[in-house]
């Protein structure tokens, strides 16, 4: 059926095809082409149509709403937004740090608990038994009641030598809810190394320790970067609920600048600067999985 | 005279209540291969995991070079440094180069240099035709590549006793023979061996000894031409049947 055709006046779109031999493409496999580009056009066109007409819409049910001119007042005055800029950039400084942080502390906290609870050795029975009752204690009470409860909790007992910094309770509170669901992704993902890669570790005279780090955690981790990085991108956002405390943060600052003027437009710049931050994160996070899954899966190369 | 380097004395071991090996007696001498023919699920797997102290026996004993590592007070690091398993599915680590899977246990669990170590793997890869793809990652390669990285990889820490649990038993027909022509080598440098394997022909060109496992039981032992062509027990019979039936024999 698909003859070779040897006319030179078939050879549409040579150059992209050509590996450098006499093939050219046959007279059925120009028509498919022909076919394949008609329905990507048409594909094409359906796409903007469609995106017109449903953004268009929503578009036009939002500008020609009632309050739209006084929504846009309140919560879009970009002058003023700009005007106020520098101080919830300070604020976010708080965010930043406050990130960089809690975001270490529950890395290694998360892990060495995740250790504890996947470990069997006899003498850390208690422990295991510890960090158990703390993952699911801390798992299920809302981060805002940590929050209160640490940062009014812990000065109201009234311990020398004890911080009442807001600042550092509240990071302590974030610490402690996030290394609890840290803890139990990192579980997970130990929990997934097929006992076989265990197996193999073992005969070749790994000890438990050694085939922990250098087979299972390699492998648990790497499978639990996605949600990993899923809660810092939380954690970041997160870090705004330490302004309960008093902590002049982005979402304070925001709070203070509102308070002044009761324009909304400050609210609306502190979630632009947490995107900007948030969403660069997330692109890089895709991207490297796919480089290190194409790493490590390429198949069929000639 | 050659020396016994794994000798087993009536071990037995059962999962819960189901007896999975039962009065197991074998030895095996330095520079022998011991290969072990039976059904799925007469133990062959069990009993090579027993040996390596991945499952633990619940009675008799296991020598290896005199030693008795089935005793409480072994330490199961130190005996699989001596014992070298390669398993049915590779198991390699996918995380890891074919280099990286080499040199791991030389470097990490007999502290070689690693220069050295990266020496030694190499040459061993050439010896076997895969220094081309030192670099490269397990999914990159044959199944038949991997079990013969996986070789080499147990090779690396210059074990005493190799164990090779059904090796090719996941691998398509074209590919088992090139791993069973790396274990020919293998055997032919004097390599000490306990195999359990369903290629029979193989079986029978390895094996010094061959024994014939039914429910947990070594049922007949002996040369290997012995019990291939003339078996005593009818269950060796039928087992032998049965492959020749389907095509294996």
């Amino acid at each position: 059926m698909a003859k070779k055709s040897g006319r030179g006046s078939n050879r549409a779109t040579p150059s992209s095809y050509d590996f450098g031999g006499s093939w050219s493409p046959s007279e059925i496999e120009l028509t498919r082409r022909t076919a394949r580009k008609a329905r990507n056009r048409k594909s094409a066109l359906i796409a903007v149509l469609s995106s017109f007409l449903v953004l268009g819409t929503l578009g036009l049910v939002l500008v020609t709403s009632p309050g739209w001119e006084t929504l846009r007042n309140t919560f879009f005055k970009w002058a003023y937004g700009v005007e106020i800029l520098p101080k919830i950039l300070l604020g976010f400084t708080t965010n930043a740090t406050l990130t960089v942080i809690a975001g270490t502390s529950v890395a290694l906290i998360g892990l060495a608990i995740a250790l504890l609870r996947t470990s069997r050795s006899p003498a850390l029975t208690p422990f295991r038994l510890l960090a158990t009752v703390y993952v699911d204690v801390f798992r299920g009470i809302p981060m805002l009641l940590v929050i209160l409860l640490v940062g009014f909790g812990v000065p109201a007992l009234e311990i020398k030598g004890l911080t009442n910094n807001v600042l550092i309770l509240g990071t302590l509170a974030v610490i402690i809810t996030y290394s609890a669901y840290v803890a139990e992704v990192i579980r997970s993902g130990i929990l997934t190394v097929h006992p076989s890669q265990r197996a193999a570790a073992r005969s070749l005279g790994l000890s438990n320790f050694q085939t922990l780090r250098h087979v299972v955690l390699p492998q648990a981790l790497k499978r639990v970067t996605p949600p990993l990085l899923n809660d810092l991108v939380a954690l970041i956002k997160d870090t705004g609920l330490v302004s309960i405390l008093g902590v002049t943060d982005a979402v304070r600052a925001a709070q203070i600048q509102t308070a002044k003027t009761f324009n909304y437009t400050p609210y609306v710049m502190a979630a632009i600067i947490f995107l900007l931050v948030t969403i660069p994160l997330t692109r890089w996070t895709d991207r490297m999985l796919r480089n290190s899954y194409e790493r490590e899966n390429a198949v069929g190369q000639a | 005279m050659s020396h016994p380097v794994l000798q087993l004395d009536k071990v037995r071991k059962s999962f819960g209540s189901e007896v999975v090996l039962e009065d197991i007696s074998f030895t095996v001498l330095e520079h022998k291969a011991t290969v072990f023919i039976g059904a799925s699920g007469s133990g062959k797997s069990t009993l090579l995991r027993c040996i390596n102290l991945l499952d633990q026996i619940d009675d008799g004993q296991i020598l290896l070079d005199g030693a008795d590592i089935s005793a409480v007070d072994i330490s199961p690091d130190q005996v699989r440094e001596k014992l070298g398993m390669v398993f049915q599915s590779f198991n390699l680590f996918p995380h890891m180069t074919v280099l990286e899977n080499v040199i791991l246990a030389p470097t990490k669990v007999q502290k070689v240099a690693k220069d050295k170590a990266i020496d030694e793997a190499l040459e061993l890869l050439k010896k076997f035709g895969l220094n081309e793809k030192a670099d490269q990652y397990p999914d990159r390669l044959s199944g038949g590549q991997q079990q013969r990285v996986a070789i080499i990889r147990s090779l690396a820490r210059h074990p005493r006793l190799l164990l090779l649990d059904e090796i090719t038993s996941a691998l398509d027909p074209v590919l088992v023979n090139e791993v069973l022509s790396t274990v020919r080598d293998l055997k032919s440098e004097g390599m000490t061996m306990v195999l359990a394997t369903h290629e029979m022909g193989f079986a029978k060109q390895v094996a010094d000894e061959l024994c014939y496992l039914h429910q947990g039981r070594i049922l007949e032992s002996g040369e290997p031409k012995k019990i291939l062509e003339s078996p005593k027990k009818s269950q060796t019979r039928e087992f032998l049947r049965r492959l020749h039936q389907a095509g294996r024999l």
